[in-house]
């Protein structure tokens, strides 16, 4: 295994009352990596994730180098608009710092018209963001708090699930960019599931593919050939492997 | 005293039930109490310990099915806590169950009033320490589970607090009614809030304020306290309306 690696799993077993949801996973991750995780629904994706985290009992080894820190943003993150709780409420729950908080949220972009002028971005960020009910963020605007939530402890590695669900198309493409704006700036290693082959080719230099057991595992662009293709999301999907700009 | 004081304990901890979807809980639970209620009638003791002793062993049972499934407990939740509403009317003898199903205001004691201020500050105090936790956990499960907060162990708190209020309100609202003091403060908080501070913050007062405007109307016209309690929270809940957040 590699020397420098801050994840490794081994023979990783996952069941639920007797049915496997994964099957003998072995997989490394290295500092400043970005592994995406691909796979049809039900591919046991999300359960990995959580595993990962301790979430789950398991059977064979998953092992973190220590004193890492772990952020994690879960999949499909729909807040009621009627939640009485702020922007400003939900990321003090993480860290009580406003200063903090304020830095972050620059990072992640929100309100960045203003950036310029410190008074007036306070002032915009306040009014249209932190003071606002969570559930009236619009899609995109939730997804980069929940980002600067995740960010806050100033984590090692971020895990994300499904970054994009959600959001428009055009939308995605941003959010994208802005993680590998953080990758680059925060010497950040992350683990993405996606269901976006494009965005596989794009932003991560490493793949694992899962359908409950082990399909493939490298580099995109060298072990997501047609056959693995076919053997993950069943016949007609090895015709989306080229096709960089289609639809999904 | 006692009234608003259990007005105050109802509007916080409502705050959060409604928040967690439930409302209908709340409600069925304080009929659990009733068997409660009438056994410590047929034995003689505070009635408070009887109707405490039945909500915890309801609540246990919530806490187990939310912990082992992802359900809303509703369907069994109704089942049950008709049946214990029923098992009440048949236990309950026949002078008391008026009182214990509409509560009478004039039989609290001192003792009462002791027994309601320290746990009333209980549990806004605890209350206090575990609202952020349970607000990540109303929003995800996951999210909060990933910042290793205890959230199963902070739902069964929780709970703990709402059957203290609960049993506690027995005597103000009576079983048929209480349910109603701690969900309608909350909701009334909800249309007028956009933080969590300002709604646990407005929800409590609503529930002070129904508890003594119901109380002072009761006295006002010469009847329990009860609807009139209940009353004051729906006409503050309508008022709400108008002020809602887009």
């Amino acid at each position: 295994m590699d020397s420098n690696a801050i994840l490794t799993v081994k023979n990783l077993n996952v069941s639920f009352d007797g049915d496997h949801i994964l099957r003998d996973l072995d997989f490394s991750v290295s500092k400043g990596d970005v592994l995406a995780i691909v796979g049809p629904n039900g591919a046991g994706k999300s359960v990995l994730f959580r595993t990962l985290l301790g979430l789950i009992p398991y059977s064979g080894e998953i092992e973190w180098i220590k004193d890492l820190k772990i952020s994690y943003v879960p999949q499909k993150f729909s807040i009621d608009r009627e939640l009485p709780l702020s922007t400003e409420e939900f990321l003090k729950f993480k860290k009580k710092s406003m200063a903090d908080i304020v830095n972050v949220l620059k990072s992640v972009g929100i309100g960045s018209e203003h950036k310029n002028d410190s008074d007036h971005y306070m002032k915009h960020v306040k009014q249209h963001v932190l003071n606002q009910r969570l559930g009236w963020l619009s899609g995109g605007q939730l997804q980069r708090v929940l980002i600067a939530w995740a960010l806050l402890d100033d984590p090692d590695v971020l895990l994300f699930d499904e970054p994009t669900a959600g959001i428009d198309v055009g939308g995605e493409e941003t959010i994208y960019n802005l993680l590998k704006k953080l990758h680059g700036e925060r010497n950040l290693t992350m683990l993405l599931i996606s269901h976006d082959l494009n965005i596989v080719y794009k932003y991560a230099n490493n793949v694992l593919c899962i359908n409950k057991e082990m399909i493939c595992y490298g580099v995109p662009a060298t072990v997501l050939d047609p056959t693995s293709l076919a053997k993950l999301y069943g016949g007609e999907a090895g015709f989306y492997q080229h096709d960089h700009h289609g639809s999904r | 005293m006692t009234g608003s004081l259990i007005g105050l304990g109802a509007g916080y901890v409502g705050s959060f039930m409604v928040l967690r979807r439930m409302s209908l809980v709340g409600d069925a639970l304080s009929h659990v109490a009733l068997p409660g209620i009438a056994i410590s009638l047929l034995i003689n003791i505070n009635p408070f310990f009887g109707a405490f002793i039945a909500l915890f062993l309801a609540i246990l049972g919530i806490w187990f099915l939310e912990k082992r499934t992802e359900l809303p407990s509703e369907t069994l939740v109704g089942i049950f806590f008709t049946l214990s509403l029923a098992l009440g009317l048949l236990l309950t003898p026949e002078p008391e169950l008026m009182e214990a199903l509409f509560g009478n205001i004039s039989k609290i004691t001192t003792l009462d009033l002791i027994i309601t201020a320290g746990l009333v500050s209980v549990t806004i105090i605890v209350l206090r320490r575990i609202s952020e936790g349970l607000m990540l956990g109303i929003i995800s499960k996951e999210l909060a589970q990933a910042i290793k907060i205890p959230i199963h162990k902070i739902n069964f708190i929780f709970l703990i607090l709402v059957a203290f209020i609960v049993a506690l309100g027995l005597k103000v609202a009576g079983t048929l009614l209480m349910g109603s003091l701690v969900i309608m403060p909350a909701a009334a908080a909800r249309n007028t809030s956009l933080s969590l501070s300002q709604y646990s913050r407005w929800s409590t007062l609503f529930g002070v304020l129904s508890a003594i405007g119901g109380i002072l109307a009761a006295r006002y016209f010469g009847i329990e306290p009860g609807p009139t309690i209940v009353l004051t929270a729906g006409v503050i809940f309508v008022l709400t309306l108008f002020f809602k957040h887009k």
